[in-house]
């Protein structure tokens, strides 16, 4: 979607630039948010770029580099960590072939970590596109990359 | 004879979400069709039943019966024997919280009960219903202050007489914080829910805003009319999907039914209240970090003083409240702050919603008076350790909490006596820990986290955080550890003192208790 008509949604006040933000990103391709895009934002809530860079590069959802259409974050907070959140983070490792915030080749999945879901009594947890999968194990976590790669061929 | 009408109420939330309660739902609804008992039965959805049950679950009404860790199969039996014949399934439902607390060796009739004031229609009413919330007597409190006059002085005072503390983690009287504010004279104020929750081990917020979204926007109309603001924000974290799309909901109903907007029922008051999502920050539960993303900038706390009572968001006075104080307001104000006073303890007044996670049977939320004990929470309401193992640890109150071991069970849960141990009673979440933890990975995995989340505005914090999480690492089982653990200690010291705001103040609970407690693993 063209970045000026998602701007146009918000008034210029400052308060609404993480909101805008939030819209960018979710409605471009690779889930990022783009220097050309940053740009215009800045401009229409009379910044600079890198103020705006500033505030990006704060916040943990949001993301200047291209991801993939499935952004996994594995929570990695003390509940979740008793729980064996590590071994999960392994096994999406081996599975997808990739490190830490990688994306595949295929552009399918980027592998993030993220700090308490507040899904603690399911874990260990992640999420997948703010949707929680929990109770994880290596079953479950097959399943849920092959549901995914099978939504992606239109199944 | 006219045939009552059953309602069935099915939980649907992250907990039955992972289960699969979708898929669940849609077949439960074939069937009801497939059998032609839409006109005798009504399904609809709810929120989280806690510690009561696992996995995808069902209430059952009229008698309230309760069917618990449900598999498709298990339908057809729900329909055939409750639903057409009157006769509830047994084995399908939940081993009772009583028989839970007799196992343990507590007397059911002594042991405190669940009272459900923050949680009272959560489990009960469907969430994206303003008319069901109405039905169970809510936006009654607003409606006092339309019919009976009540003036913000009166709605202040009422609350401090009540003795609410912010249910946050701080534990400041509410009352006095409104009050604060009352008193400025500006053109502009502003009520801020803080539903940021991130501290680990929480779940609270988000079911109270998932299970009863309207009772936080009555919450902040009477906060609003109390202190003379006209403008309220709820501030949700952008993980939090589904909290986000019933909060969204329940305000545009609100605005509907001319409970937000102008002139709310006649009363010449003028409310409104915007939703804004968070961006993946811890430090923003912290509230001038929350008021400078409010704002539009990174997430950096502020200097204190001024306290946002006084300049808050665009250094205007604001209100800043936890999702569960306000949950608590509009219960006060129809029954009375003496009403309020006959919950929990002298000094804390009310019930608490703990958040029961770990390696404990029964994982959920549950509110119990303040002044209950961990004994009674781990071992009665949550059934106790998972696959029978040994109690090692209790992490209380989040990440920045203390950890205690098994002699702390009997200590009262509330502000003051948690604190005199040494810890806090925080967000309430109850972090069970059973003796397959080994406590320096675990230590190590909690300075991971604040390492991770310090912002890095102030030297202290983001320095010790860091050295914290690279001096754990050195321990070992054979090594000289004493004078790593004198460094560590000597450091959250120093971060306690100079740290701008609790990130970096509070790692000295979570150190200093693990190497107090459990200093025989560091030998």
């Amino acid at each position: 979607m063209n970045v000026d008509k998602i701007l146009k949604r918000y008034n210029s006040d400052r308060e609404n630039l993480i909101q805008a933000l939030h819209d960018i990103q979710d409605n471009t391709e690779g889930n990022y948010l783009r220097t050309g895009d940053l740009k215009k934002a800045a401009d229409y809530f009379h910044m600079s770029l890198s103020e705006i860079n500033g505030v990006v590069e704060f916040y943990s959802m949001f993301s200047k580099k291209p991801r993939g259409k499935y952004i996994i974050r594995v929570c990695q907070s003390p509940p979740c960590y008793i729980k064996g959140a590590f071994n999960v983070l392994g096994e999406l490792k081996n599975l997808l072939g990739i490190d830490l915030n990688d994306t595949t080749k295929d552009k399918l999945f980027t592998l993030e970590t993220t700090s308490c879901l507040g899904a603690c009594d399911e874990a260990p947890v992640m999420s997948v596109n703010n949707i929680i999968y929990g109770k994880l194990n290596t079953e479950k976590i097959k399943n849920i990359i092959k549901h995914y790669r099978e939504e992606k061929r239109g199944k | 004879m006219k045939k009552e009408i059953k309602k069935i109420l099915i939980s649907v939330e992250d907990k039955t979400i992972i289960e699969g309660v979708a898929e669940f739902e849609k077949i439960f609804k074939e069937k009801i069709k497939n059998k032609e008992l839409e006109k005798s039965v009504k399904l609809s959805r709810t929120g989280t039943f806690g510690v009561n049950t696992k996995g995808i679950s069902i209430v059952i009404y009229p008698g309230g019966v309760l069917y618990s860790d449900l598999k498709i199969h298990d339908i057809d039996k729900i329909l055939n024997q409750h639903i057409l014949k009157g006769i509830p399934v047994q084995e399908l439902m939940p081993e009772p919280i009583s028989e839970r607390l007799s196992e343990h060796g507590f007397n059911p009739e002594e042991a405190k009960n669940e009272n459900r004031i923050v949680l009272s229609n959560v489990g009960k009413i469907n969430p994206e219903s303003i008319d069901e919330y109405i039905t169970s007597g809510g936006y009654n409190a607003v409606k006092a202050i339309a019919e009976e006059g009540l003036e913000p002085k009166d709605i202040i005072d009422i609350i401090k007489e009540s003795g609410l503390r912010g249910r946050g983690g701080a534990g400041f009287p509410t009352g006095l914080k409104w009050e604060i504010t009352a008193k400025e004279s500006s053109d502009e104020k502003y009520i801020i829910c803080n539903a940021d929750e991130g501290e680990p081990g929480t779940s609270k917020d988000r079911l109270i805003l998932e299970g009863d979204p309207h009772r936080i926007i009555e919450g902040m109309i009477i906060a609003g009319y109390a202190v003379g603001a006209e403008k309220g924000y709820v501030y949700i974290r952008g993980e939090y999907k589904i909290s986000v799309e019933r909060v969204v909901k329940a305000i545009k109903d609100a605005y509907k039914k001319e409970l937000l907007g102008k002139d709310i029922l006649g009363t010449g008051f003028t409310f409104d209240i915007e939703l804004k999502k968070g961006a993946g920050a811890y430090v923003c539960g912290e509230e001038t970090a929350l008021i400078e993303s409010i704002e539009g900038k990174r997430g950096n706390p502020r200097i204190k003083p001024p306290y946002p009572g006084e300049k808050g968001l665009h250094n205007k006075p604001t209100v800043v409240n936890n999702v569960e104080t306000l949950a608590n307001i509009a219960p006060i104000i129809v029954n009375g702050s003496k009403w309020f006073h006959s919950f929990g303890t002298e000094d804390c007044p009310g019930t608490k919603v703990f958040t029961l996670v770990g390696d404990i049977k029964y994982p959920g939320i549950i509110e119990l008076p303040m002044g209950v004990t961990l004994r009674e929470i781990v071992f009665g309401f949550g059934g106790g350790i998972k696959a029978d193992r040994g109690l090692k640890a209790i992490h209380l109150g989040g990440s920045s909490g203390a950890v205690f071991d098994k002699s702390f069970l009997d200590v009262p849960l509330d502000f003051d006596s948690v604190k005199k141990q040494g810890g806090l009673l925080g967000s309430g979440s109850v972090l069970v820990i059973d003796n397959e933890t080994d406590m320096r990975n675990y230590l190590e995995n909690v300075l991971l986290f604040f390492k991770h989340e310090s912002c890095g505005q102030c030297i202290p914090c983001r320095i010790g955080t860091a050295r914290l999480y690279d001096l754990v690492k050195k321990l070992d089982k054979n090594g000289q550890n004493d004078v790593i653990i004198s460094n560590m200690e000597h450091l959250t010291d120093v971060m306690f003192k100079s740290s701008l705001c609790p990130l970096g103040q509070s790692l000295i609970y979570p150190v200093k208790s693990i190497f107090k407690n459990f200093g025989n693993e560091f030998k």
